[in-house]
């Protein structure tokens, strides 16, 4: 970012509060969306497609959803998984159940679903905190895994909990090409991805950190911890349905409960982790590590391992991935828990005077 | 301070009794506070100063008493209704939302009079982008009235300790309240930040008629600056009245100030 903010004097409020502020901001998050829908169609394969973009976009979203309520908020959850399978599984049921149920409207109403959800199994955070939340929520994770799975009225009576949709079909036009399922999931995080830049800038954002930061002061002030709290799981929740949904219909195509195990929780969680906790674009910065480095390794390892002469097995290569993992939450936790979000922000605090060292 | 007069009782507090388990923090205490007044409550470490604020804006519960804020009675209060009535406070160890900028610390202290809902805020049209500038106005008016322009979109992890005291009191500002409650404003400070915290308490005082109860240490500040002052010993009153009253109660000087030799 070899750019400063220079000769531009806002002269109203209204300049100042936009979603962002520096003109170069601006134009390039412009720039970026517009290479995202009109550039990468023409530069990638359909490989690329199902196994990198269309994971990335959809668990950008996901990520987004948790960071709102464990960045934000403040409130830790090992949940994630579990509304994202609701999210999926409530979408599915409105779809067959309901005649002539669109698939935008099924998705939405998934994810409206999951935020119902959501703020039933918020209501413990109203009481406990830090470890005992995250049991908490981890308690829906496992719930929800054995209702998909001994519920028959869920899956539609289909057996071990596999449902599948398929002929999508959104406003008139046919998700199914990789192409058109990626440009289908980048309007939805487009979308999403700005109204969260909207409300972590808005008054309810700063009610989310007013209480993850100092819940007596922001009880003081007036913000109730009932309604911050739970807001937090309602909305963090609809992204993380919502992304179920995509997960399900868009990228699976068919799928079964788990899908959206235990792992998948604690994958969300990394991603926020290392993306950074309380950052808009950490949430994608994590997402795109996370569903990345795999492919890396895969790539990678066994071409190392051929300089030195070793064979690589594809099981060493999926331990290394785990063993990697683990040894980034720690470093983050302990050098950066704020992740690859404020790694950015300081490079480019430090651009912005550079060549000078004040 | 010219233009101010002390009005009737908007605050009073009756028999007020408080304990944690079987420890006693407030023993029968009883005071009042006046419309416009700066009311200072005194006392050694321990004696339930903190307490007592604590009680007046509904942090802490009372098992036994009374309080009656502008005519309502209550048994005790509710930590969102204090602060919808009009109650707002500092805190002592500096209680400000680290991870924001001054400016966002300072905006929600406007949070109870922002109405809009979250699918405006989401979508940044209409009535809560309205309110959103809005309120940015009035919070620009208190950051000019405090002096902290400079600051507006730092961090407030990243201030000065003296600083921070000055935020904190901005975002109780912004509350536009009734009753400002101020835990030590002028602890840890240097004189000369002394001198404009208290220039900034009175100016509060002076130009928007706020009534203030403040704690404070500095018997020089408190003699100075408040018109009535209470003083408690480990929970119980041992003295009330102007200054100069109270700095004559020999109960007062053995527990607190001091026996001059």
């Amino acid at each position: 970012m070899l750019y400063r903010e220079n000769g531009q004097f806002k002269t109203t409020y209204q300049a100042d509060q936009q979603i962002f502020p520096i003109a170069q901001d601006r134009w390039g998050v412009l720039l970026l969306i517009a290479f995202a829908f009109v550039g990468v169609p023409f530069l990638v394969d359909e490989y690329m497609f199902r196994a990198i973009l269309i994971p990335f976009l959809i668990l950008s979203l996901a990520s987004l959803g948790v960071n709102l309520l464990v960045g934000y908020c403040g409130q830790i959850t090992l949940g994630a998984g579990a509304f994202m399978a609701v999210g999926a599984y409530a979408g599915y049921n409105f779809l067959i159940r309901v005649p002539e149920m669109p698939v935008l409207g099924a998705i939405l109403l998934g994810g409206a679903t999951a935020a119902a959800v959501g703020i039933v199994f918020g209501v413990p955070s109203l009481r406990v905190r830090g470890l005992y939340l995250a049991v908490a929520t981890l308690a829906a994770q496992f719930f929800w895994d054995w209702a998909f799975l001994r519920i028959k009225w869920f899956t539609n009576d289909s057996p071990s909990g596999n449902v599948s949709v398929s002929n999508l079909n959104v406003m008139g036009f046919e998700i199914s090409s990789p192409l058109s399922k990626y440009i289908f999931c980048l309007s939805v995080l487009v979308v999403f991805g700005l109204a969260a830049k909207n409300m972590v800038r808005a008054t309810i954002g700063r009610q989310w950190m007013a209480i993850r930061d100092m819940d007596v002061a922001a009880a003081v002030i007036g913000i109730r911890p009932m309604y911050a709290k739970l807001t937090a799981f309602a909305v963090s929740s609809f992204y993380v349905g919502v992304a179920g949904a995509l997960w399900g219909f868009v990228h699976l195509g068919s799928w079964e409960p788990a899908a959206f195990s235990v792992d998948r929780s604690f994958q969300l969680l990394f991603m926020v982790i290392i993306g950074g906790l309380g950052s808009i674009m950490g949430s994608f910065f994590g997402a795109a590590f996370i569903v990345i480095l795999p492919i890396f390794l895969n790539q990678f390892l066994p071409v190392l391992g051929a300089l030195f002469g070793m064979e690589i097995s594809t099981a060493t290569v999926s331990h290394a991935e785990i063993t990697i993992f683990g040894a980034l939450i720690v470093f983050f936790l302990i050098v950066e828990p704020h992740g690859l979000a404020r790694l950015w922000s300081t490079g480019k605090e430090k651009l912005r005077l550079w060549p000078f060292p004040h | 301070m010219s233009g101010r007069k002390i009005g009737d009782v908007i605050l009073d507090l009756k028999n007020i009794s408080l304990s944690f388990g079987g420890v006693k923090a407030l023993t029968d205490i009883s005071f009042d506070v006046r419309e416009h007044e700066v009311r200072a409550i005194i006392g050694p470490n321990g004696a339930g100063k903190s307490s007592m604020l604590n009680v007046i804006n509904g942090v802490y519960h009372p098992q036994e008493g009374e309080i009656i804020f502008r005519g309502q009675h209550r048994r005790d209060m509710d930590t969102h209704e204090a602060a919808e009535q009009g109650i707002a406070r500092t805190f002592q160890n500096i209680a400000l939302f680290k991870g924001m900028s001054v400016l966002d610390n300072i905006m929600t202290g406007r949070n109870l009079r922002m109405k809009s809902n979250l699918f405006l805020q989401a979508l940044w049209i209409g009535p809560a982008q309205r309110e959103e500038l809005e309120h940015r106005k009035k919070v620009e008016e208190i950051i000019d009235f405090l002096e902290i322009q400079h600051i507006r979109k730092t961090p407030v992890g990243r201030l000065p300790y003296g600083l921070q005291k000055r935020v904190d009191l901005a975002r109780a500002l912004a509350m536009e309240p009734e009753v400002l409650l101020l835990d030590e404003p002028m602890a840890g400070m240097n004189v000369e930040e002394k001198q404009d915290m208290c220039r900034f308490i009175l100016d509060v005082n002076d130009q928007f008629g706020t009534t203030i109860v403040l704690i404070e240490h500095d018997m020089g500040v408190v003699m100075d600056i408040s018109d009535r002052v209470v003083v408690l010993d480990y929970g119980k009153k041992i003295g009330d009245g102007v200054p100069d009253e109270v700095r004559a109660n020999p109960e007062v000087i053995s527990a607190y100030l001091g026996a001059s030799h």
